[in-house]
């Protein structure tokens, strides 16, 4: 529990970085967890090119790990470009979260990461491989 | 030859377990702490070391060894298939089969074991019905009547019926302490419904609802009654000629009986008056290249080869809750609930939802933990070596009626004690401490 509940964790849900809605944006996408029914929304704003994210916020409530996981997500994604969202790799926001992450709570720590995905390619997108030991 | 089988080993497990000196004195109608050493699942701590405390029987109990023991006997020394073999293996597997079907119609009060469809679970027992029954009885612009209360396997099924055949589903509503509204029961019954599709206990809130009242008001108006005895069939005596109902589904699995076995009961002139479900082998008398002859009930129901000995299973697991005697086993979880809502309720910043009266609370305690989401609470407590369920325990509508997305689930069976009930309430408060600090 120590292991996964570490201080910074908490910290980001409490206090969780870019939540919210951004209006104007140029990108939304919502979607949810199955297991929880827990919904999540993301806005993003492009620069004039369309390329590069200039702005990010997410919004929804949910448990402490898919909330700190899109806090900690979303601190990475401004001046990305939309490619290089696209081959942001699952694997990488596990790791990023820093915390052993049980089967059970896989979807929870890659709702963010398959709310963004959506949001950039302008639809649904499928759960991840990592995320389907999830039940 | 037809063996009961392994019943008197059953029995002295069962007894053995009863006159083990227990460690305390005992809490409830018998000490659950004596009867977990007939579970296996009890004997291994969990993955970070802690004794397991398994709080989740709603959602799948975990097997006695008699059962375990049944299903390994079974599958070494009694296997053939059923109602086929002219060879004493075959005619020694048949009677077996056949007698769990004995034990099962004798469990709930049937009136004759022919009236005993063995099906995959609960859900399968549901669908039976929905398909088989509702696709012959209810047309456009008929009625059915489901309830808030209820699991999806009760709403889901009713759902896809009424808009194949263009009929109209309707819910009963809920209290705020999680009862049905029998008012609103009375009013949407001047529908007519055809059916009425009722749990007898809430999987969600732990809910007892009044059955046989539902019953006699259905009945009154002409509607069936489909009874989901999921919940209730393992942990309170049933009687389904007392309800008066017409269908009753249960699981074994949720019985401390195998999975993939469980059982719809239903009045024979009913069930023969119904068309198959699946249909294949078993389930005929003749066929033709033309045209096939259904064999009688509840043969017609059994399409291929059945869960064989999973349903000598499932009898062992009756066998083990008979001898515990099934109004021990509700004075048990009665007595659990009574404790662990007093306790829950002491604590600040813990929502129990259901009704707060334990006569009308089985042994179900949805929770929810201000600001903490029910996925941490969950997670929290398995590190403490608590099994509980955490989510919408397959019950959305009742999650709507209280506007909350989820709850942290705990649910007792006849192996749990306030040892189990203490554990829960620490870690409640470990688990707030770590999140509210």
């Amino acid at each position: 529990m120590d292991n996964l509940y570490r201080d910074f964790i908490l910290e980001h849900y409490r206090n969780p970085h870019n939540k919210g809605v951004l209006d104007p944006h140029d990108l939304h996408f919502a979607d949810s967890n199955p297991t929880c029914g827990d919904e999540m929304s993301m806005t993003l704003r492009l620069d004039e090119a369309r390329q590069r994210v200039t702005d990010v916020a997410f919004d929804g409530r949910g448990c402490a790990i898919s909330q700190a996981s899109a806090s900690i997500l979303t601190d990475e994604l401004r001046g990305k470009t939309l490619d290089e969202i696209t081959a942001l790799d699952p694997k990488d926001v596990l790791e990023e979260l820093g915390v052993p992450i049980g089967p059970a709570r896989l979807k929870c720590a890659l709702l963010g990461y398959k709310v963004l995905q959506g949001a950039v390619s302008g639809g649904e997108v499928a759960w991840p491989e990592e995320a389907e030991a999830a039940p | 030859m037809a063996v009961e089988p392994a019943a008197s080993a059953t029995a002295t497990a069962v007894a053995t377990a009863a006159a083990r000196p227990a460690q305390k004195p005992v809490q409830g109608a018998f000490s659950g702490a004596a009867l977990r050493a007939d579970f296996p699942a009890f004997d291994t701590p969990t993955h970070l070391g802690k004794r397991l405390v398994y709080l989740d029987a709603a959602a799948s109990a975990p097997k006695p060894r008699a059962v375990i023991d049944a299903l390994a006997d079974t599958y070494a020394h009694h296997y053939a298939n059923v109602h086929r073999g002219i060879y004493e293996l075959s005619e020694d597997a048949t009677g077996r089969f056949e007698a769990a079907r004995r034990k099962v119609a004798g469990f709930i009060g049937a009136p004759s074991a022919r009236e005993v469809v063995f099906v995959r679970n609960a859900t399968e027992a549901i669908n039976l019905v929905a398909y088989s029954w509702g696709r012959t009885n209810v047309g456009r612009g008929d009625h059915i009547l489901s309830t808030q209360l209820e699991h999806h396997a009760n709403i889901v099924p009713w759902q896809q019926l009424a808009r194949e055949v263009g009929a109209t589903l309707d819910y009963v509503e809920i209290t705020d302490d999680g009862r049905l509204d029998m008012d609103d029961l009375r009013r949407k019954l001047e529908a007519r419904p055809k059916l009425v599709a009722v749990s007898q206990v809430s999987n969600a809130l732990g809910t007892i609802s009044p059955v046989a009242e539902v019953v006699e008001l259905a009945h009154a108006v002409g509607a069936l009654v489909l009874v989901d005895g999921a919940q209730s069939a393992p942990h309170m005596p049933v009687d389904v000629t007392a309800l008066g109902c017409d269908f009753f589904a249960l699981s074994g699995h949720k019985m401390l009986g195998p999975s993939g076995i469980g059982a719809l009961w239903g009045r024979r002139e009913l069930l023969d008056g119904m068309p198959p479900f699946m249909t294949g082998g078993s389930m005929i008398i003749k066929v033709t290249l033309d045209g096939a002859e259904w064999n009688e009930v509840p043969y017609k129901f059994e399409a291929g080869t059945p869960a064989i000995a999973e349903a000598i299973g499932l009898g062992a697991a009756i066998d083990y809750l008979e001898a515990l005697g099934m109004d021990r086993v509700r004075e048990h979880e009665r007595y659990l609930v009574e404790h662990a809502w007093a306790a829950l309720g002491e604590i600040p910043g813990v929502w129990r939802l259901g009704p707060a009266d334990p006569e009308l609370h089985a042994g179900v305690i949805s929770l929810v933990l201000e600001g903490i989401h029910p996925h941490d609470v969950a997670t929290v407590f398995d590190h403490e070596g608590i099994a509980v369920r955490a989510g919408h325990h397959c019950a959305q509508p009742v999650m709507l009626r209280y506007d909350i997305p989820a709850t942290t689930r705990a649910s007792f069976y006849v192996y749990n004690d306030l040892d189990d009930i203490a554990a829960l309430t620490d870690a409640v408060r470990s688990c707030q401490q770590l999140f509210n600090a």
